[in-house]
């Protein structure tokens, strides 16, 4: 017998019906094993379910093609004259029911565990908008967006791809070692579902309703995983990364981010004071914009239709600048249109305004300030 | 003395007549030949969305469409393959068999039957041209959850909300025609229990129709009055809840997909005794197991949101019910397999499509239990498994049903039998895509590829490539259909009264083709079959 297809029969009849994945065919081909107890359990549930389906499979169509074989007419030629039979029936309503039975225990008992949140050693507040996610913890008070970070160009295929090309963001979502961590989750918007194949964790995040879901790690590393609900046009675009670090290391992390967010307060103080010409706030504004805006704005300004409206030569970006300040800062209700005010620095509002007003041959010559942010606040 | 549409039109212009012939006629044939050339139409429409789809999702990376487009071909494809094809093609089936089935002359409510007929192409013209507008069609898939449709709907989602409107009212209407047509056009001495058993799957369906129809009406209407009239149904900012919608949708939902399978049955019920030259094994328990679906359809909608944050007690009452459903739909595989045991099998093309749906609907149906087991759904929820398992049961059952009821019956339908060699070619490249193009969707889905997204990690891109090459080669098959159809039509070796030798039922006892007007009065019944055979 050849290797591969030795591999292939190997592979099958472990991982289909005995449920071992160890192969490298049975990993491809098969639900995750995942790293927590229950993604463990859900895995050995798949296997039960698909070893029951696969049996039940091989016995019907193996009878079905027994007679096509045998009982064809040529072989066949005068067919039998039986029908209606109680005692069958009942049979084949018996078994199937027994089996039922026995498939519905283990999913009762994994389900009952999986529902059960309390007793939690840290919450994390979910939101979820269109198209990121933001993580609160909300024992340590620590808050931020965690955005895609795959570069456009790699999606226009300009670049060639990373390797975890869609599954990448700035700011994962970190997590302790051998901790019950809940999540509550919610939605600034539309629906989403926050999901990680390796913790078997998918709930939907619902505006104006908080979920729970938890989970327990044991490894350290990086998951990733993904919205699982339609939530609009960039519904790809919205991955997530968790990085499960050892406990002490966890803590360390969290110091690090109260040391960064005092910093970021002393930058915004120092941003507030200083002048800023336009030469200095245009770069910036274009990175800010690239990142947040190009989506749905376009990298040229020039929008997507009346949904996405232009912003080279704008009605907002080259008419008074109160307005546009309103509608970047608090957004415009009901529509994609998100409010940024608390989602971008004084100084990254004052630069991506003053570049939409400024690029694309659009020439106000505004110069906006990080202080007039502020002021505007 | 009857009188007669085609009495009725002036023989003016020839075009003049064609037009009035078919827009005003209340023909019971006539009507069905009019659903299912509107449903073989919309087939290649959202067939050709489908084939966008799966251009894009060859390769990652954005190649042909951009995301929101992409959104609206989901959509589009979703609803017009649901309500554009399957359902008008099951109701042309119903308006051609069940008078000829049951030996009444015509559908009880002719001219009711015409006005169902043509709210449709009204319908999905109207949805249709969504598709030009600004902002651009619907595409928030055929779900259509809030607050995505309401809140961030595009403008089009008023023209979708009408179209699905007009569909309704033309489902209930056509349900409401089939439903009194059994009750009361039945020829004497065939009881209901002796009814074939299209005709018996037809009716429940019907049931069903009727049922959730208006709640579809309901919730598309509470999204209306969201949109604009200041109502709050689904928002949680003025008291409602964007969960409830899942909560009416999925009601209707789910008898939804069993609308679209139920007929299926009926049809594989009708076609693998004739072929195995055997009586169906369990006629009544068939029956039975159909009602038995029907009846929990109403009671397994949750299995659709266990992860909208549904309590515990919902989603163990949720996976009880749904794994129940199991039963009754093995008895009607078992069935199916006992009445072939011992016949005498020959494989003509109605035979292999009809074997064809057994075999990949139950391999659907067994994906369907795996997903019944809440904790196994957490991780199949929204991935390509799903999008695997629903069209396992949808293509090879809903379409494959249809394609095998077409080749069974069309014979009557023209007179002519049709190509039974490019009838084979036909199977079995449709029957090796739909494999190549949705099984590899149980692995990516496994993997974890989301559903419904334009673009993927590279770790899917081999079950990607696969699936689109497979459909392609989906779409292909299904031209040469429509060639054979067409070929059948124009002409081909002449059909006999009983077209097949393992026949029964009182649509074989009239000549082939059928004559526009049959059984004016009552047929004898059982019927007297005539053994010649077109041989």
């Amino acid at each position: 017998m050849s290797p591969i297809s030795s591999r292939l029969k190997n592979g099958l009849i472990l991982s289909v019906l005995w449920g071992f994945s160890h192969t490298a065919f049975a990993a491809a081909y098969d639900l995750r094993e995942g790293v927590t107890e229950m993604s463990r359990r859900i895995q050995g549930l798949h296997h039960l379910s698909l070893g029951v389906c696969v049996v039940v499979g091989v016995i019907v169509f193996g009878v079905m093609f027994y007679s096509i074989f045998a009982h064809r007419r040529s072989r066949h030629p005068k067919s039998a004259d039986f029908h209606e039979s109680m005692a069958v029936e009942l049979v084949w309503t018996v078994i199937p029911i027994l089996i039922l039975v026995g498939m519905a225990i283990p999913a009762t008992t994994a389900l009952i565990d999986i529902e059960d949140n309390s007793d939690a050693d840290l919450t994390i507040l979910i939101t979820a908008s269109q198209w990121k996610w933001h993580y609160q913890y909300i024992e340590a008070d620590i808050g931020y967006y965690s955005n895609l970070a795959t570069p456009t160009a790699q999606i226009n295929n300009l670049e060639p791809k990373g390797e975890y090309y869609l599954l990448e963001v700035d700011n994962p979502l970190v997590l302790p070692t051998n901790k019950k961590a809940r999540f509550l989750m919610t939605s600034n918007d539309v629906i989403h579902s926050w999901w990680v194949p390796d913790f078997a964790v998918k709930q939907d995040a619902i505006p104006g309703f908080i979920n729970e879901a938890w989970t327990r790690v044991t490894k350290p590393g990086l998951y990733r995983g993904q919205c699982a609900e339609l939530c609009g046009k960039d519904h790809a675009y919205m991955p997530i990364v968790v990085e499960v670090r050892p406990e002490a290391e966890f803590d360390k992390w969290i110091d690090d981010q109260r040391l960064a967010r005092e910093l970021a307060s002393g930058q915004a103080v120092a941003d507030r004071e200083k002048e800023w010409t336009m030469a200095e706030l245009m770069p910036i504004g274009e990175q800010v914009f690239l990142s947040n805006c190009a989506t749905c704005h376009e990298p040229d300004g020039l929008g997507q239709g009346t949904t996405y409206p232009a912003l080279a030569g704008g009605e907002i970006a080259i008419g008074p600048l109160e307005v546009h300040l309103d509608r970047v800062m608090n957004g415009k209700a009901d529509t994609e249109m998100q409010a940024w005010a608390p989602q971008l620095s004084d100084r990254e509002l004052a630069a991506v305004i003053t570049y939409e007003r400024n690029a694309w041959g659009n020439i106000t010559a505004d110069v906006v300030q990080p202080r007039t942010i502020y002021a505007a606040r | 003395m009857v009188t007669r549409t085609e009495d009725l039109i002036p023989h003016r212009s020839p075009l003049l007549a064609f037009i009035a012939r078919w827009l005003l006629t209340t023909n019971h044939k006539e009507i069905g030949t009019l659903y299912l050339w509107l449903s073989f139409t919309l087939f290649f429409i959202a067939g050709a969305m489908a084939m966008v789809i799966r251009l894009e999702l060859f390769q990652p990376g954005i190649q042909f469409v951009q995301p929101l487009f992409y959104n609206q071909m989901v959509t589009m494809h979703g609803l017009i393959m649901v309500f554009g094809v399957v359902m008008p093609a099951f109701v042309g089936l119903a308006n051609w068999q069940i008078p000829m089935m049951i030996g009444a002359p015509d559908m009880a409510l002719p001219r009711l039957n015409n006005f169902s007929f043509w709210i449709l192409p009204f319908a999905f013209t109207l949805l249709l041209s969504s598709l030009f507008m600004e902002g651009g069609a619907p595409n928030f898939g055929w779900t259509f959850y809030a607050p995505l449709s309401t809140t961030y709907g595009p403008p089009s989602t008023d023209f979708f909300i009408i179209g699905v409107h007009m569909m309704g009212i033309s489902s209930v209407l056509g349900a409401i025609n089939i439903m009194v047509t059994i009750f009361n056009l039945r020829t004497p001495g065939m009881t209901l229990m002796k009814m074939p058993l299209f005709v018996w799957t037809w009716l429940i369906t019907a049931f069903l129709l009727i049922m959730v129809m208006p709640v579809l009406a309901g919730a598309v209407t509470m999204v209306l009055t969201d949109r604009h009239f200041d109502t709050s149904f689904f928002s949680a900012a003025g008291g409602g809840d964007p969960v409830f919608f899942q909560h009416v949708f999925w009601f209707f939902g789910h008898p939804e997909v069993y609308i679209l399978i139920l007929p299926g049955f009926g049809i594989a019920s009708q076609i693998i005794p004739t072929f195995a030259r055997k009586k169906l094994f369990g006629y009544h328990s068939m029956v039975y197991a159909t009602a038995s679906i029907a009846i929990l359809s109403f009671i397994v909608w949750g299995h659709h949101m266990f992860t909208s944050g549904m309590p515990l007690m919902g989603e163990l009452f949720f996976m009880y019910a749904t794994m129940l459903i199991a039963v009754p739909t093995g008895v009607k595989v078992f069935n199916w397999v006992a009445t072939m045991w011992r016949g005498s099998l020959t494989f003509e093309t109605p035979m292999l499509f009809a074997l064809g749906f057994v075999i990949l609907f139950t391999i659907g149906g067994l994906s369907g239990l795996m997903l019944a087991l809440v904790p196994a759904d957490f991780q199949y929820h929204d991935t390509f498994f799903v999008v695997a398992h629903f069209h396992y049961v949808l293509y090879p059952g809903a379409i494959f049903g249809t394609m095998a009821a077409v080749y069974y019956w069309l014979p009557k339908w023209t007179g002519h039998m049709y190509d039974e060699r490019l009838g084979k070619i036909h199977f079995w490249t449709a029957v090796i895509a739909v494999n190549l193009t949705f099984f590899p969707m149980h692995f990516s889905g496994l993997a974890g590829m989301p559903r419904r997204i334009v673009d993927y990690s590279p770790q899917f891109v081999d079950f990607n490539m696969v699936s689109s090459i497979g459909s392609g080669l989906l779409g292909l098959s299904q031209v040469l259909f429509l060639y054979i159809v067409i070929k059948t039509i124009r002409g081909g070796e002449p059909a006999s009264t009983r077209v097949w030798e393992g026949a029964e039922g009182l649509e074989w006892t009239v000549p082939s083709p059928a004559p526009l007007h049959t059984f004016e009065t009552p047929p004898p019944f059982p019927p007297v079959m005539e053994s010649d055979v077109n041989e």
